[in-house]
């Protein structure tokens, strides 16, 4: 599972900040049946969390509505310098993480 | 005359149309004229102007593919950079260990493929090339056609090229292949009994359905296809085409396609490559 996350590098204090991540991930629906006609099982992400310097700022419940190789925005508060990290979890179980860091001045 | 026929990225001695025995018996004038209607016959074609698919996408799918990070096919790019580093086979060597920074050494590699492999005289493209060296050079377990690894490294390798000009070179050598590959896609096929011509080069621009038919070029490949919800070879793609017309799909891999693909190549000529393109 491939992720990327982007973010600005530098940022004033106060300043609304976009965030954006793109996870490789089949998103698989349940609803689609394989060549043999056997259903194949869902397995999309289910929770993806973004903690900023370990306090939870965004979190996000996706569903077999979303599409394959999901990509999300939003945006935050640069307060401080230090750490974004992202965690996510799909059906199957298998977890993924990605991080990036920020410096704030002023 | 021979001018007339010169076409950039085309020998011109190997455009040459020589009179069988059959002309040669028939007077001068006659032959005159049959020699100008077999080599107008064997002129090749290529759509004018030369657009680009991206060309006849909206403008969510333009923006999409502009935008590094929204371009979905770039996810497959950063694998491919992973796995450019990662040592695989026997001698625990990487791509990177004998071709270094891909920045550099793989500029502009994709501008010419397919091309002839010195060693096999065997027409070769991208993912080819990418099988053989990981076969052959690393001594690593093979990766299979259209699984995720090979389009990955596959579009790792042509963004490298990204912006610069398709440029491959007919000449004595690979003219075989792409007369097959020429005679391929002039072929009428399948149950609806069309050819890629028909639709591609006799009429590009032309809806069908909501579609605007493109020129068929593959200039962006591998792709991110919001149909297959993933990114694709131009094989998985012609594979598509056949399917659509109700024609047999042949292997991944197959010979016939790579023919054909040298075939496009000289029809994109000087149209930029865009890898990873995206498309709907």
């Amino acid at each position: 599972m491939v992720a990327r996350v982007q973010l600005p590098r530098e940022a004033k204090s106060g300043e609304v900040i976009e965030i954006r991540i793109a996870i490789q991930h089949p998103m698989e629906t349940g609803f689609r049946y394989d060549l043999a006609g056997k259903a194949i099982p869902k397995n999309v992400i289910n929770t993806l969390a973004c903690r900023y310097n370990g306090t939870e700022i965004f979190r996000a419940e996706l569903g077999s509505g979303i599409a394959a190789n999901p990509y999300l925005q939003f945006y935050t508060l640069a307060e401080a310098s230090g750490e974004i990290e992202f965690s996510w979890v799909d059906d199957a179980g298998q977890r993924g993480s990605e991080r990036a860091s920020i410096v704030v001045v002023g | 005359m021979t001018g007339d026929w010169f076409v950039p990225g085309f020998s011109r001695l190997a455009l040459h149309v020589f009179p069988t025995s059959a002309h040669l018996r028939i007077c001068a004038v006659p032959l005159l004229l049959v020699f100008a209607l077999t080599a107008n016959a064997a002129e090749p074609q290529r759509p004018a102007p030369s657009r680009s698919g991206i060309e006849f996408a909206g403008a969510d799918i333009r923006a999409m593919q502009a935008d590094d990070f929204a371009n979905p096919g770039m996810l497959w790019v950063e694998r491919g950079a992973r796995l450019w580093q990662e040592p695989a086979g026997r001698g625990g060597k990487s791509c990177a260990s004998c071709h270094g920074d891909a920045k550099t050494s793989m500029r502009g590699v994709a501008t010419r493929y397919p091309l002839l492999d010195p060693g096999t005289a065997r027409l070769m493209n991208l993912e080819g090339r990418i099988m053989e060296c990981r076969e052959r050079r690393q001594q690593a377990e093979p990766l299979r056609y259209e699984s995720d690894e090979l389009l990955a490294l596959t579009a790792y390798v042509a963004h490298q090229s990204r912006g610069m000009p398709v440029n491959v070179t007919i000449d004595w050598q690979n003219r075989h292949n792409f007369e097959a590959g020429r005679a391929m896609y002039y072929r009428r096929m399948g149950q609806l009994n069309l050819s890629c011509a028909n639709c591609h080069q006799d009429n590009w621009g032309r809806r069908l359905g909501p579609e605007t038919i493109s020129q068929g070029h593959g200039n962006a490949y591998p792709i991110y296809r919001l149909e297959w919800q993933a990114t694709g070879s131009l094989h998985r793609r012609f594979r598509s085409c056949l399917s659509g017309v109700r024609a047999e799909m042949l292997p991944y891999g197959a010979a016939q396609y790579v023919d054909l693909e040298l075939y496009l190549a000289w029809r994109a000529y000087g149209l930029p490559v865009e890898t990873p393109g995206v498309r709907r």
